[in-house]
């Protein structure tokens, strides 16, 4: 018995072998191993054999089966294997074809720029503060010290709506109902964003509609020299580390001393080139003291409380930084020109 | 102001100080200068000649044959084509080898087989700009005057060697509207003395007193604080010398005579603006200076005919006005060729006054300019004194005796106190007070100690624009230079920063749109009055519209109230470049008063505006792009609203709002604790006219009014348990009539199926042939569950039935199996 079972062993293997079929495999697990097969049909004679034959057979048994099985299974992982790796193959994609996208909006370039600039001034800790865009005169000139035929005022020509009312020239207006609104707490430390109008004919640089924001603060020791410490550090975070400023003396009504405020170069660091018009600098923005007569408007004594105040034009900071043409793309909303900003 | 360095000169020294060089420091002291004019465009070799003789030239009508002596060996014959030349003249001459402004060189040339060595010139061939040349000289070749010496260099006898510094002025400063002014500031930038001329010594007047002559009475000193006339015989009117039409064009100012020019010249040096009558033309030589009087006119030099108005202030000789005060004279009592005696005006006009009437009449003149910013009281008498002593040179005048002048304000020098304490506290600076008062003396300003470490400070009447202390800090600061002042971090206490909660909201909400898929756009706050009425405003009583006084176009005449016409506007702007999916945004004010003349600020609604219209999805090979329609639209406020925790107060009524289309469209209401509803906006399809009258797609739009919502906005996070027992889902689908709105039905399933029901949810909507006419099915999900422990069968059951029966009762609905 024990011959017949090292044969069939022999068989069996020789047959596995050669087998290249999945159908094939099973059958001869069948016909080897299955309940009628022939590694069954010879341990049906155990029964004939010797109470110590037969341990000795069941071992040799188990052992044929289990050097079968052993075998089988390795084919059968093989068959799997190859049918896995088959069908991964088939299921294969083009990966260059294109995806299914998120849509995707964005964010218009003028908010970015005023939400990046809030976002520098509150890390400084500033509130933001907002008002009408239609101002009384009394607001937007007279509080600021620009009283009714001040040659000044041909700064700014404005839209008026009735002889007291307007569309505000600047935003400076807010800072005044800040200041009032505040009874004289001090510090005051807010910026101001917002659209403003002018009556300008449009062009590439010009736009009756545009945006400013404007800083006030108000303190019982503020210096000039903090003003030029503010604008240094807003100025850095803004446009770099590198980023050096440079105030010329210049002219408000609302501001003593006043200044414009040149940046270096965003474009070549202060080298020179076409667009600083060879200078290295750019003008960006206009600030100051806050004159005495303004802060006196607001409620605040100009001998004990001292004050700086600085305004910047969103679009020309926004055409800067992206290096934009024509102010009036802004407002044509283009997709074309609006798609370019989704990344910001 | 142009600043002619020439000129300059005369009283700063500007040695070994190149134009480039001063033209930055003036900068960097405050006055920006704009541009730097080189006179002398390029020219070499165009000396002075003499035309000796003139002949036709025999083979050519219109050319001459001249012989000119200029100061060669030889003399010239040149051929030329100007129709002025004339044997005797005084003229340009570009001799061969020179060049010209415009690149052209001279050459040895034949003209029609004449030689020709050179070329007479005219002035625009000198480069100069020939607007500013006199009349006569502006076509042909320039003549010069006799007195030129043949030979000389052109641009040494027309002032060309000069280079022109353009002061692009703040208002403040219109002290250095005059070239008086712009050598003390010169002065002070450079530590240089000033030294001006000083006319009283050298006037001499002859004859008897003016007064004799002329009188002068103010009517309304409020607006005319000084008046100050002389009175000149005897002049003869020609041309000015050459080297004042060279010093005026220098200016930008055109020479016209010799007494038009002196008080051109004299008010280019003081800043003081002049006036010159004929007083021949005055009725007995009277000045008498008032208001104009409604439908009163006067003939302006120009010629045109000017209706006054009340506010206007009039020069008149007590019968008849003769000048518009300040702005431009009359033509009646101008100064003409045959002018022999004149009044000479040297006046202080109230700056609004005069800026008023220049505005209105849309005159803006050199002097409207001047006076407008308020001239320098203590200029008025030296300046008439000038000009009176120029005339007396220059155009033969006699000057007679006395200044007949109204009442005059007393001239004071005011006086400021300034502590060096403030000084250097409000810069940061640690300037000692000898550096303060060297900056002082630079300025001419005059100090005097008056306690320790206060000065008084003494301010020129020129600098008007110095006013209180903060002024003098001003003047140290720029003059001691801003790149001086230290750096410094704000002391105090430190505050916190940070967005009010509207402000957040409106950040948040951005965000939300941008990162689902809207493009933000923002568009212009005026509009076409048309496009106020066509959608419905968001303000609950009738607002009216607010209009510009003065629009620039009726296009952009009134303020928008709505966003949703700008939207549209973008939609057909970008239709035509075939972009025709979008889904856009805005958040702004829109405009309404309840007014109709407008007395306080109109209201500003922040508004959140949409617009979508295309397909959704971009055509791509796995992507069936789908029209977009209502319920993308909606979807997406719905979005927003559960953003701010709203969306349980929020409800849309079909009510056919304006502009939309009837059936797809409605009005948005919230909800609030007290249970009022408040219209906060709008949404739908435009109406399809509308859509056909802009060649559009079909385009959904809504508006929503933001402040409503910040104000009711809930979204505090408390965390509620997990749910531990299972839901039970059961779906109801019912045949109703297609008037009945989802919105009713899943209220009713709401009250009736009482408190075990945890969410209902519509997920099939259909019509068709097999339900009838008339008839649409709606099926709805629901899911039931009790906190506590599970529900059972029973329970579920009878809940549900509760539902159905209330559907059926409520809308005769049919339920389906």
């Amino acid at each position: 018995m024990k011959e017949k079972l090292q044969a069939l062993r022999e068989e069996a293997l020789a047959h596995l072998r050669d087998v290249a079929d999945v159908q094939v495999l099973n059958d001869l697990r069948v016909k080897y191993l299955g309940k009628k097969g022939a590694l069954t049909e010879i341990l049906r004679g155990m029964g004939s054999l010797s109470a110590e034959e037969r341990p000795v057979i069941g071992q040799v048994g188990n052992e044929v089966r289990g050097a079968i099985e052993e075998v089988i299974d390795a084919k059968q992982q093989e068959f799997q294997k190859a049918e896995t790796a088959q069908r991964l193959q088939a299921e294969k994609v083009d990966v260059t074809l294109p995806g299914r996208k998120m849509t995707q909006g964005g964010i218009h370039p003028l908010n970015k720029v005023i939400q990046d600039i809030e976002e520098i001034f509150i890390g400084m800790g500033y509130q933001i503060a907002e008002g009408p865009e239609v101002e009384t005169d009394y607001f937007n000139f007279e509080a600021l010290n620009l009283p009714k035929n001040h040659p000044a005022r041909d700064m700014q020509d404005t839209f008026y709506i009735t002889e007291e009312l307007l569309m505000r020239t600047q935003t400076s207006p807010v800072q005044v109902r800040t200041m009032q609104s505040m009874q004289g707490e001090v510090p005051v430390k807010i910026i101001c964003p917002g659209k403003v109008y002018r009556r300008d004919d449009d062009d590439a640089t010009h736009s009756f509609q545009f945006n400013q924001i404007e800083g006030l603060v108000i303190g019982e020791n503020i210096r000039m020299s903090d003003l030029k410490g503010t604008l240094l550090q807003f100025m850095q975070e803004m446009f770099g580390p590198d980023t050096q400023i440079r105030l010329r003396p210049s002219f408000f009504p609302f501001t003593e001393p006043s200044a414009e405020v040149d940046v270096t170069c965003v474009k070549c660091g202060g080298n020179g080139c076409r667009i600083c018009k060879q200078s290295g600098w750019l003008e960006i923005l206009g600030c100051g003291m806050v004159h005495p007569k303004v802060l006196e408007m607001g409620g605040y004594d100009p001998e004990k409380y001292s004050g700086f105040a600085f305004g910047m034009g969103v679009e020309r900071i926004a055409m800067l930084k992206y290096g934009i043409d024509d102010i009036r793309h802004f407002y044509n909303s283009d997709m074309a020109f609006l798609k370019q900003f989704a990344t910001i | 102001m142009k600043v002619s360095t020439e000129w300059l000169a005369d009283y700063v020294s500007l040695e070994n100080v190149q134009a480039e060089e001063l033209a930055e420091q003036i900068t960097r002291a405050g006055i920006e200068i704009d541009d730097i004019e080189n006179r002398n465009k390029g020219i070499n070799k165009v000396v002075v000649g003499y035309v000796k003789s003139k002949e036709k030239h025999p083979d050519a009508d219109k050319l001459n044959v001249c012989i000119v002596d200029a100061g060669q060996e030889e003399d010239l014959q040149i051929v030329c084509g100007a129709k002025n030349v004339d044997a005797g003249q005084h003229v340009p001459v570009a001799l061969v080898g020179a060049k010209m402004p415009d690149g052209m060189e001279i050459k040895k040339a034949k003209l029609r087989g004449m030689a020709s060595h050179g070329m007479i010139c005219s002035a625009r061939e000198l480069g100069m700009n020939d607007k500013l040349l006199p009349k006569d000289q502006q076509e042909g070749i320039l003549v010069l005057p006799a007195t030129v010496k043949v030979g000389t260099p052109i641009s040494q006898v027309l002032g060309l060697d000069d280079q022109v510094l353009d002061f692009d002025l703040t208002p403040n400063r219109s002290d250095c509207l005059s070239m008086f002014g712009a050598a003390y500031e010169v002065g002070a930038i450079l530590g240089r003395d000033v030294t001006l001329p000083s006319p009283e010594k050298e006037l001499v007047e002859v004859g008897d007193p003016a007064v004799d002559h002329i009188s002068v009475t103010v009517s309304t000193p409020e607006h005319c604080s000084h008046y100050a006339a002389r009175y000149i015989t005897g002049v003869k009117i020609t041309s000015s010398p050459l080297w004042m039409q060279n010093r005026l064009m220098a200016a930008g100012v055109r020479p016209i005579n010799n007494i038009v020019d002196i008080t051109n010249y004299v008010m280019l040096e003081y800043g003081q603006p002049l006036h010159a009558f004929d007083a021949d033309k005055l009725t007995n030589g009277k000045i008498d200076v008032r208001l104009a009087k409604d439908g009163e006119t006067l003939v302006t030099l120009d010629g045109q005919e000017r209706k006054l108005e009340s506010h206007m202030l009039l020069i008149t000789d007590g019968v008849k006005p003769v000048a518009l005060a300040g702005v431009m004279g009359g033509e009646n009592s101008e100064v003409t060729a045959d002018t022999v005696n004149i009044l000479l005006e040297s006046a202080k006009f109230d700056g609004g006054t005069v800026r008023k009437t220049s505005r209105q009449l849309g005159l803006r003149s050199e002097a409207s300019q001047r006076f407008e910013k308020e001239v320098d009281p203590g200029a008025i008498i030296p300046a008439l004194n000038r000009a009176a002593l120029l005339i007396s040179r220059h155009a033969e005048g006699t000057v007679h005796p006395g200044i007949v002048e109204s009442a005059s304000a007393q001239v004071e020098e005011q006086t400021i106190v300034l502590s060096l304490n403030k000084l250097n506290r409000y810069l940061g600076t640690d300037l000692s007070m000898l550096e303060v008062k060297t900056i002082f003396a630079r300025l001419h300003f005059a100090c005097a100690d008056t306690a320790q470490g206060v000065i008084e400070v003494r301010i020129p009447t020129r600098r008007g624009d110095i006013m209180c202390d903060v002024d003098l800090i001003e003047e140290i600061a720029r003059l001691y230079g801003y790149d001086n002042i230290p750096t410094t971090a704000i002391e105090g206490p430190t505050t916190p920063g940070g967005y009010t909660r509207p402000q957040a909201l409106r950040r948040d909400i951005r965000r939300l749109m941008t990162h689902g898929g809207w493009q933000e756009v923002i568009s212009y706050s005026f509009t076409h009055p048309a496009l106020t009425t066509l959608f419905p405003t968001l303000k609950s009583e009738g607002g009216h519209a607010v209009k510009l006084a003065m629009p620039m176009s009726e296009e952009r005449s009134v303020l928008r109230t709505s966003i949703i016409p700008q939207l549209l506007d973008t939609a057909v702007y970008n239709a035509n470049r075939k972009q025709y999916d979008l889904s856009l945004f805005e958040m702004g004010n829109v405009f309404f008063s309840e007014e109709e003349q407008l007395t306080t600020q109109p209201n500003e609604l922040a508004v959140l505006a949409l617009l979508l219209t295309g397909n959704n999805g971009q055509k791509q090979w796995n992507v069936t792009p789908q029209k977009v329609d209502f319920f993308d639209l909606k979807g997406a406020l719905e979005t927003v609203f559960e953003r701010l925790g709203l969306q349980e107060s929020i409800t849309y009524v079909a009510n056919q709002p304006e502009g939309y289309h009837p059936g797809r469209s409605a009005s948005i209401y919230l909800e609030t604790n007290s249970g009022n509803k408040h219209l906060v906006g709008t949404l739908g399809q435009i109406h399809p006219e509308l859509q056909q009258e802009r060649d559009l797609n079909d385009v959904y739009v809504a508006e929503l009014l933001l402040q409503p919502l910040y104000d009711y906005t809930n979204y505090e996070v408390s965390y509620k348990e997990l749910q531990r027992f299972p839901a039970v889902e059961r779906d109801i689908a019912v045949v109703v009539d297609s008037s009945v709105e989802a919105g009713d039905l899943l209220a009713t399933i709401r009250k009736a199926a009482g408190e075990l029901l945890q969410s209902v949810q519509v997920f099939d909507v259909f019509t068709g042939s097999k339900l009838g006419e008339g008839k649409k099915s709606i099926a709805i999900a629901l899911q039931y569950r009790h906190h506590e422990r599970t529900l059972t069968d029973e329970e579920v059951t009878a809940a549900h039935a509760d539902a159905v029966a209330a559907l059926e009762q409520t809308f005769q609905a049919e339920l389906r199996k």
